[in-house]
């Protein structure tokens, strides 16, 4: 059996800030296991800019970004193992991996930290009805297809689902050549950012159908065809609005979900809200020892946010490996009204550093108030001019306000 | 010139030429698709049936508990996935009781063994998270599971392993001659001579009946539609549970799979051709019906839905006899549900009671049974993987993260007997796409074995066969 004092599960974008920092914390023994033939995870086939905008100020591509932090990997003493995947873990912190060099091996390590990035939710999983012919992908997928293979997964394409990576397709695919025919949202607002909107639909003239939903997909080898409606309050289809789109390809970008397998494997609590381990403040899990940051965690819109995540689970770690198990005096810190996550779950108040919270709002609101209370304490009290699913929010306690929390937290939108 | 050529690669043709495959006879299999179990033996409950539901003295009750009895060792030597996890038929009102008490009746007649009345407690102790609205149930527990694909699959590669030939891509079109004396055309000009031919054609059997002209033979198209629940939620339920059959219809079912997912279906639906798309109504009745049957039935982990279309006969019942018109001719059509089950014992059946008629059967010195699969990989020991992935270090690299299937496990199911030569029948034999994510992480890179094992470009790599290529051309 292999010894590490800290295990690093993913080499992406988290699970490179994670190492980086845990080594420059203190920690010495650091390895990286990595599935794929290189590190970088998700940004590899995000060619497009825009990352590193509040990191670094400037505007780079995903393998750009990926980039610089690789580089710091390859400065320091931290070992890596591609083509690796981790196909077990468990409490007492035991790795088991497969590779073709060393086979089904086991590393044990003094901490861990999930850094297994999410995957897309796919067609299956919302039950369109119709044909399941050729042409119908994910738009992460198709992102891989025409971005790292070179080649174009069709010519005419209709989207479902306004989530980032399918406006960023919508345009890489018009870039290409392919007719975008329409995106359609199911909500009356886009999952995706708003500067995405404008720069990938607005730009090109592709029309978003908010309150829309695919109904039916036809076609017997390959798609013929789509039929979208428009929905009620209630989500459901209304008779008599159906358009028909003929089109060769179907591309959902319908929401991604944290790949926790791992996680559960090892009996570590998830929330029901992030689908992510439920985190302190140090992005430790309910197992002492092992830690999660970036789209394992929950799902980040912003890779900056990731990259600033997994430092601080990286430094939580060293701290842990050199200074041993803290005791946590934590209270919980809860979704309240108009509020479908706040991460993380736990505080603990007896702290001297400011607590980030990062929280998602469950709908669009105008001039509306964030409120963080402590029972009918007010903690802090923060307005917003808009508010919207697609944009993570953040709100810091400070230290002092740390203070004078004595119990559970409820974090709400109200004004609405 | 073959001695018997055998239309459809379903789990009836299938499980026929792998009988026949024990004899010194030339056999042949045409399959119209680009893979074999294309039709019915693809999308359907994979249920193992007891046999307690079929009419007193039809060919259905009779091959379903000779199947059932047959199914263990049949899966066992095929190296495919069968359980033995009961059925229950749930009641929910006392009259269903009483049905139940038919049902059981029915049953014995059959020669079903086991049966029992449960009451509630009994109920929820075998089934937690049955309806608070269930009142009791017919325990059968004989019943079980097998996969429907897998099964057909094996028995083809075994057949094949022992000297059948299969053409795929071969669609019948016309049908010359006589006994000892056959030939066979497909749409696109190929041909097949041959002395005798079986009839295994599901959806497509009265099209091959007419060819012969045995214009009595009518089928028609019964659609089910289903919904399928991730691995996550597999201990939802254990048992296989029915609802009681009231003159409304059966219902739909609620299972696990072989592979720990959860099955919610089939609805009913007369359909003229085999079109397979699902519908929104369809999979909202299988929602409802199943929220009927169970509490808290775990929707979210809803990872695909599919359907399948059940080819019956006016009769009602199977039809495995031969041509009243053309001498060596059988038909084996009509075989709706418990053709699965029945599978087995309608080939044995056919071997020995009726191609016997047409040759004289001498058994194979060297016929071997047993059908080695690797696609069980992911449950050998660590030290049983280190060993294969010394020699074959493809066996290291996982391409499926979420069945955890390997580059080695892909690579084979596209060279080993039926050969894969697309995305789904990849999916088919070893699971790579079939989890949480349907393909969206490795589907690429199963294409890219793909086209590289046959030594074909991307752009020929298709999902299902001709027409459904995945990409059409390179970037610019
Ligand atoms: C398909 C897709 C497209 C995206 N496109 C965009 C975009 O265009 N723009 C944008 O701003 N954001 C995009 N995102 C969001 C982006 O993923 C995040 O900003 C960021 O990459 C998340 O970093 P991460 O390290 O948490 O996850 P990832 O980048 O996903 O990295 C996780 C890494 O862990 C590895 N791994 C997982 N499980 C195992 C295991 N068991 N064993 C070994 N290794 C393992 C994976 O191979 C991967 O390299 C996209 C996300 C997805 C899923
Ligand atoms: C919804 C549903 C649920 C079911 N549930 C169960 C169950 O739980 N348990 C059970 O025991 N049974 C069940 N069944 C029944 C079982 O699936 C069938 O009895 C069995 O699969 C029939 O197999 P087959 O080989 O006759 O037909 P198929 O599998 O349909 O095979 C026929 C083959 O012939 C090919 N073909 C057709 N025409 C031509 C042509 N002209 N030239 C060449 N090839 C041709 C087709 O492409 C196809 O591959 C179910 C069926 C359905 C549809």
């Amino acid at each position: 059996m292999m010894n590490y004092d800290i295990v690093v599960i993913g080499g992406g974008p988290a699970g490179l800030a994670a190492a980086i920092s845990a080594y420059d914390s203190g920690a010495k023994n650091i390895l990286i296991l990595e599935r794929e033939d290189k590190l970088g995870g998700i940004l590899n086939q995000c060619i497009h800019n825009g990352f590193g905008l509040t990191r670094f100020k400037e505007s780079l591509s995903g393998p750009e970004y990926a980039y610089r932090f690789i580089e710091e990997v390859k400065n320091r003493d931290i070992d890596v193992f591609l083509n690796t995947t981790v196909i077990s873990l468990s409490k007492d912190k035991k790795v088991t991996a497969i590779n073709s060099e060393n086979g089904v091996f086991t590393v044990k390590a003094k901490a861990i930290i999930l850094a297994m990035g999410c995957r897309e939710r796919s067609r299956g999983a919302l039950n369109i009805a119709g044909s399941r012919p050729a042409g119908i992908y994910s738009a992460g997928t198709a992102q891989k297809y025409v971005n790292i293979k070179g080649y174009m997964p069709g010519k005419s394409v209709v989207i479902l689902g306004s989530g980032d990576i399918g406006l960023i397709m919508a345009r890489r695919m018009t870039l290409e050549g392919a007719k975008v025919h329409a995106v359609c949202e199911i909500m009356p607002y886009s999952s995706g950012l708003k500067r995405n909107i404008v720069q990938c639909l607005d730009d090109f003239g592709i029309p978003l159908y908010l309150n829309h939903t695919i109904t039916k997909i036809e076609g017997k080898e390959r798609v013929t065809a789509v039929e979208i409606s428009e929905v009620d309050e209630k989500r459901k289809p209304i008779k008599g609005t159906e358009m028909r789109f003929e089109c060769d390809t179907v591309l959902f970008s319908v929401g991604l979900i944290p790949e926790n397998e791992l996680t559960k494997n090892a009996g570590i609590s998830l929330s029901n809200r992030t689908r992510g381990a439920i985190v302190s403040q140090n992005r430790e899990t309910d197992v002492p020892g092992i830690f999660a940051c970036g789209n394992v965690l929950h799902v980040h819109d912003l890779v900056d946010f990731v990259s600033e995540e997994s430092e601080l689970a990286g430094k939580s770690a060293a701290d842990y490996v050199i200074n041993g198990e803290k005791e946590h005096n934590s209270v919980n810190c809860i979704n309240g009204k108009n509020i479908s996550y706040v991460l993380p779950q736990k505080i603990d108040t007896d702290l001297e550093e400011n607590v980030k919270v990062f929280f998602r709002v469950s709908g669009t609101f105008k001039n509306c108030t964030f409120k963080l209370s402590c029972g009918d304490k007010v903690i802090i009290e923060r307005k917003k001019k808009i508010a919207v699913p697609g944009e993570m929010e953040t709100l810091l306690i400070t230290s002092d306000k740390l203070k004078e929390i004595d119990g559970d937290l409820t974090l709400s939108l109200e004004g609405a | 010139m073959y001695d018997l050529t055998i239309i459809g690669g379903g789990v009836i043709g299938g499980s026929i030429l792998r009988n026949l495959s024990r004899y010194d006879l030339k056999i042949c299999l045409l399959e119209k698709e680009d893979d074999v179990c294309m039709g019915q033996s693809k999308a359907n409950s994979g249920i193992v049936h007891a046999g307690f539901d079929a009419a007193v003295g039809s060919l259905k009750a009779k091959f379903n508990v000779l199947g059932n009895e047959m199914m263990p060792d049949f899966a066992k030597e095929l190296g495919v996935k069968y359980v033995n996890n009961g059925s229950l038929v749930v009641a929910f009102s006392f009259e269903e009781m009483k049905t139940l008490e038919e049902l059981r009746e029915r049953g014995i007649k059959n020669g079903v063994k086991g049966l029992e009345i449960l009451d509630r407690e009994e109920l929820v102790n075998k089934e937690p998270n049955i309806s608070d609205e269930a009142v009791g149930a017919l325990f059968a527990p004989t019943g079980g599971i097998v996969c429907p694909y897998e099964l057909t699959i094996a028995a083809i590669g075994n057949a094949m392993d022992n000297g059948a030939v299969l053409i795929t891509n071969f669609d019948v079109c016309k049908i010359d001659g006589e006994f000892g004396n056959f030939t066979v055309y497909s749409q696109d000009g190929q041909k097949v001579e041959t002395k005798a031919v079986i009839n295994c054609a599901g959806l497509g059997g009265q099209k091959i009946a007419e060819l012969v002209g045995d214009d009595y033979i009518k089928l028609g198209g019964r659609k089910g539609e289903y919904i399928l629940l991730d691995r996550e939620s597999g201990d939802f339920v254990s048992h296989t549970l029915f609802f009681t059959p009231t003159a409304k219809g059966k219902g739909i079912l609620v299972s696990q799979t072989v592979d720990k997912n959860i099955i919610l279906g089939p609805t009913a639906e007369e359909v003229s051709d085999g079109d397979t798309s699902t519908s929104a109504d369809g999979l909202n009745s299988v929602i409802e019906k199943a929220n009927k049957m169970c509490k808290n039935v775990p929707l979210y982990n809803t990872i695909t839905s599919f359907a399948g279309v059940r080819a019956y006969s006016d009769r009602h019942d199977f039809i495995i006899e031969e041509s009243k018109n053309k001498k060596g001719v059988i038909h084996c059509v009509g075989i709706e549900s418990p053709g699965l089950t029945s599978a087995p014992a309608i080939a044995k059946y056919v071997t020995e009671n009726l191609v016997d008629k047409l040759f004289d059967l001498r058994e194979k010195k060297d016929f071997n049974p047993i059908r080695k699969p690797d696609y069980f990989f992911k449950n050998l020991s660590d030290d049983e993987k280190n060993e294969i992935i010394k020699t074959s270090p493809e066996y290291g690299h996982i391409i499926c993260r979420c069945e955890q299937i390997t580059e080695g496990e892909i690579i084979r199911a596209v060279k080993e007997n039926p050969p894969a030569k697309n995305i789904d029948a990849v999916k088919r034999r070893t699971r790579a796409g079939m989890g949480r994510c349907q393909g969206g992480f490795c589907q690429p890179q199963v294409a890219e074995i793909i086209a590289e094992t046959l030594g074909i470009p991307l752009t020929e790599v298709t999902k299902s066969g001709k027409g459904s290529n995945l990409v059409l051309e390179r970037t610019k």
